[in-house]
């Protein structure tokens, strides 16, 4: 792999771009791997790299159903933040976005990370106590978190207004979130694994999980069958599914989750825009579109694709808190598959099958925790056991009741 | 948006149900004898099916019923709608 750097971006321009060699290659894969990842988005490329870079095992295979980074990795609103509630999550995130901010010098990829802050809007009394216990615990976390008066968030956001149908009463602002570009992150992600060696296997679904007394044996894709000592699945919308295949049940749901883009804007809004109480948030992308991202759907769901009345909830919230946006049009919308799990946090666990482990259950809030989810889960999966980080994610607090109810205290806007 | 057939109301739109989740699930008898692993199972685990999948629905905004609606979640055809008949929920 040639380091990208301003040199080979000169000597390349030169040559009028005909010169780039790919980023990753596209091997058949072996007859047996170490380590297979079942999905190949952001969470499952970080697991592979993090395998290869902090654990020395390079004998593996990513297998994508489809293409790299085409599943929630492209459709999220690449919110980067970790002011949560509680510490087991607050741990996780906060590691998270610790990596996020050195990882396009890591990866040697620009993947846009952007610390334009993230702001939480409080509309009523209760919101406003409840944002500054948040603030309060993200402080012992060692996490930066401030509470912005009405005033101050209209000095940030002079466009918003604060005496809507919505009004603002306070907001909580981490100025070390922001965004990312989602498919930098993978494409990063998959370029540094496949430098280490590891082998990425588009175009391959898992259609089946061998065991052997009672421990993973390899599975079965249309590509043939493939011997691992280890499977890793991180299949967000589809782990259930592949769960029923090893005869595992997972407490999660999927539902579609609804996002949208508008036309392309001057800038206007210089930060992320969150609101729990009208299920909306808004940033606007480097390239000017405003990025707005709606509640889940009410019902399961598999076909990414929603219904129109909760985009139409989202976009009437953001009209009543930004009417400059009243007449802007949108470009396109989407939904994205989200495994939804109980307590609303993820499962990054071992599993009853020896040697296949879970991360899963990431629901409306994984891009942000690409780069944690995938180092978290590389040391459960080299070490066969979790990290500090990952121990009260396992799959375990379903029948033990230590769930981690973030699904109260963060709203459900990720 | 989905198009529901209350069983009761006719078509209406998904705007005015509720979502109840997967049916069929029955509360145990006796849960106080029940192991951990067992009543977590009933609390939490979900067949979270791709394809056919019963569910439960609730007409929030009409009749406030409950019925069972079998519902593709690839295609989201609702195929079947399933419960109490209209004359055996009149009865009372």
């Amino acid at each position: 792999m040639s380091r990208y750097s301003i040199f080979t971006l000169v000597r390349n321009a030169l040559s009028y771009h005909e010169g780039w060699e790919r980023a990753w290659r596209s091997p058949q894969p072996k007859r047996e791997y170490d380590v297979v990842i079942v999905g190949g988005g952001g969470h499952g490329l970080a697991t592979a790299y993090y395998l290869a870079k902090e654990h020395g095992v390079r004998n593996v295979a990513v297998l994508e159903k489809g293409w790299l980074g085409g599943g929630n990795t492209a459709r999220n609103t690449t919110i980067v933040r970790s002011n949560y509630l509680w510490d087991e999550s607050a741990r996780l995130y906060e590691k998270s976005l610790r990596l996020f901010e050195t990882l396009s010098q890591e990866l040697n990829y620009n993947v846009m990370f952007s610390q334009r802050g993230v702001m939480n809007l409080a509309h009523t009394l209760q919101e406003v106590r409840d944002t500054e216990r948040r603030i309060n615990a993200n402080h012992l976390n060692g996490i930066d978190a401030e509470l912005l008066t009405p005033e101050q968030v209209k000095e940030i956001v002079p466009i918003i207004n604060l005496k809507s149908r919505y009004p603002v009463l306070g907001a909580s602002f981490q100025r070390r979130g922001g965004v990312a570009r989602h498919d930098a992150v993978a494409w990063g992600f998959a370029r540094a694994a496949d430098a280490y060696g590891v082998d990425i296997i588009q175009n391959c679904p898992v259609k089946g999980i061998r065991r052997e007394g009672g421990a993973v044996s390899g599975v079965d894709t249309p590509k043939g069958y493939i011997k691992a000592k280890k499977v890793g699945v991180v299949a967000a919308g589809h782990s259930s599914v592949i769960a029923s295949m090893a005869g595992i049940r997972l407490p999660l749901e999927s539902r579609p989750l609804q996002a949208l883009v508008s036309e392309p804007l001057k800038p206007v809004l210089n930060t992320v825009v969150m609101s729990n109480a009208v299920h909306a948030y808004i940033s606007q992308a480097d390239k000017g579109d405003l990025v707005i991202g709606a509640g889940t759907d009410q019902y399961n769901g598999y076909g990414q694709r929603g219904s129109f009345q909760v985009i139409e909830h989202a976009l009437q919230a953001v009209v009543e808190l930004f009417p400059v946006f009243s007449r802007v049009r949108m470009n396109r919308q989407w939904a994205g598959i989200v495994d939804i799990a109980p307590d609303a946090c993820p499962i990054i666990s071992r599993t009853h099958v020896r040697g296949l482990y879970f991360n899963c259950g990431w629901g409306t809030g994984g891009f942000k925790a690409t780069p944690g989810s995938g180092w978290v889960f590389a040391h459960t999966l080299a070490r066969d056991e979790p990290h500090a980080l990952n121990a009260p994610f396992s799959l375990d607090r379903f029948c033990s009741g230590h769930l981690i109810d973030e699904h109260g205290a963060a709203g459900v806007a990720h | 948006m989905l198009l529901i057939t209350c069983p009761w109301c006719g078509p209406r739109a998904e705007s005015e149900f509720t979502c109840g989740g997967e049916a069929d699930i029955a509360r145990p008898l006796h849960p106080e004898t029940l192991t951990d692993e067992a009543w977590g199972e009933y609390l939490f685990m979900r067949r979270n099916t791709r394809g056919l999948h019963r569910e439960q629905w609730h007409h929030s905004f009409g009749c406030r019923r409950w019925f069972v609606v079998e519902r593709d979640t690839v295609t989201y055809e609702v195929r079947a709608v399933d419960g109490p008949t209209p004359a055996a929920g009149s009865a009372r």
